[in-house]
């Protein structure tokens, strides 16, 4: 009985958190990128998970913003997890590769909007400083 | 959960639970999600409860444990409260709020009275604590499975408050991990674990309702379609 609630749960588990993961990435998507975070992150209109990496690196060289951190670890490890599957079942079942891809350019362009952010409070917190 | 790293823990969920409740007053959510906030408020009460009872009379005092068991039996049907309230936001338009909570009342006596028929049919001789332990990991199952039909209907009603869509996807993360933790909990009595992975999972919730109120307005809205796994 514990063995079939532990298997049922972890589903669930995993099927709540794509979606929340899928909710956060949702509520940014509809941003558009500023020209200069197109420039620094070479993304055009659409980005690849390829350049996932690389956006979180530049992420890492911005001020942290508090709220951010938890969304951020959030979509890390949603990544992961596509990675996972794209090494794995996605081998299996082809059609997951074409999701996965978009799912993994998605959570690159989270991440490029999140640069966006931290780049412009970045900016207020210099200008502040300039005025004081 | 002693050490350091439990107090840490401890301290960390407290102080979020205050901040969900201060996010919604600061963001004018409070009364939309009054139960919502009440359960919070109510955890952070009984977290101070606890560490009273855990300081006077100590970890493996049967003090602590009857209060551990029954606060956290009472949190889970303030927890299940909260969820049926969810479903009243969800069902608002369908004018069905009575039977929505006929069904939750009828639900929450069923799985007390199963419960009890386990914990009577045991030879254990804790009867009153075992019952409100039997009673807190069967909540937490129907909390899921009733979280996941919840979250059926907000696909097919192609609800899109944002806010509320995280809201319940965050409750269903954090029934979902419980119920797998007290399952493998059964499965493996002897791992020490989990002491520390149940309050890590306590802290994931009110960081994801404070972020819900925090951070999204509540009249935010998404397409619907985005938040299928399967794409529509």
């Amino acid at each position: 009985m514990a063995t079939l609630i532990f298997i049922l749960s972890a589903a669930a588990l995993l099927q709540f958190f794509i979606s929340y993961c899928r909710s956060l990435i949702a509520a940014s998507i509809k941003q558009p990128l500023s020209a200069e975070v197109r420039d620094v992150t070479g993304i055009p209109n659409t980005a690849s998970g390829e350049d996932f990496a690389r956006v979180i690196q530049l992420l890492d060289l911005c001020p942290e913003r508090p709220e951010e951190r938890g969304r951020i670890r959030a979509i890390n490890a949603y990544f992961r997890l596509l990675n996972v599957v794209r090494s794995t079942l996605a081998r299996v079942i082809p059609a997951l590769v074409t999701w996965t891809e978009m799912e993994r350019g998605q959570c690159t362009y989270f991440a490029a909007v999140t640069l966006d952010r931290r780049i412009a409070f970045s900016r207020d917190m210099l200008a502040q400083q300039l005025d004081a | 959960m002693p050490g350091s790293i439990g107090y840490t823990i401890w301290v960390l969920g407290s102080l979020l639970e205050v901040c969900v409740v201060v996010s919604a007053i600061a963001k004018h959510s409070f009364r939309r999600y009054l139960c919502l906030n009440i359960y919070m408020l109510f955890s952070f009460l009984i977290s101070l409860g606890r560490y009273y009872a855990f300081n006077h009379f100590g970890l493996r005092s049967s003090e602590y444990k009857y209060f551990y068991f029954y606060s956290d039996a009472v949190l889970t049907i303030f927890l299940y409260l909260a969820l049926i309230t969810l479903y009243l936001h969800v069902f608002d338009e369908m004018k069905v709020e009575k039977y929505v909570r006929l069904t939750a009342v009828l639900l929450l006596v069923g799985t007390v009275l199963f419960s009890y028929g386990v914990v009577q049919q045991s030879q254990n001789k804790m009867l009153t604590g075992a019952f409100f332990a039997e009673l807190s990991q069967n909540l937490y199952f129907v909390g899921l499975v009733l979280t996941y039909i919840l979250w059926g209907a907000i696909l097919k009603l192609r609800e899109t408050r944002t806010q509320l869509i995280q809201l319940v996807l965050s409750l269903g993360i954090y029934f979902s991990a419980f119920a797998a933790t007290f399952a493998l909990g059964n499965m493996f009595p002897n791992f020490q674990f989990f002491g520390y992975v149940v309050p890590v999972f306590g802290c994931l919730l009110p960081l994801a309702w404070a972020y819900a109120f925090w951070r999204l307005a509540p009249d935010a809205r998404m397409a619907p379609a985005r938040l299928a796994v399967v794409p529509r």
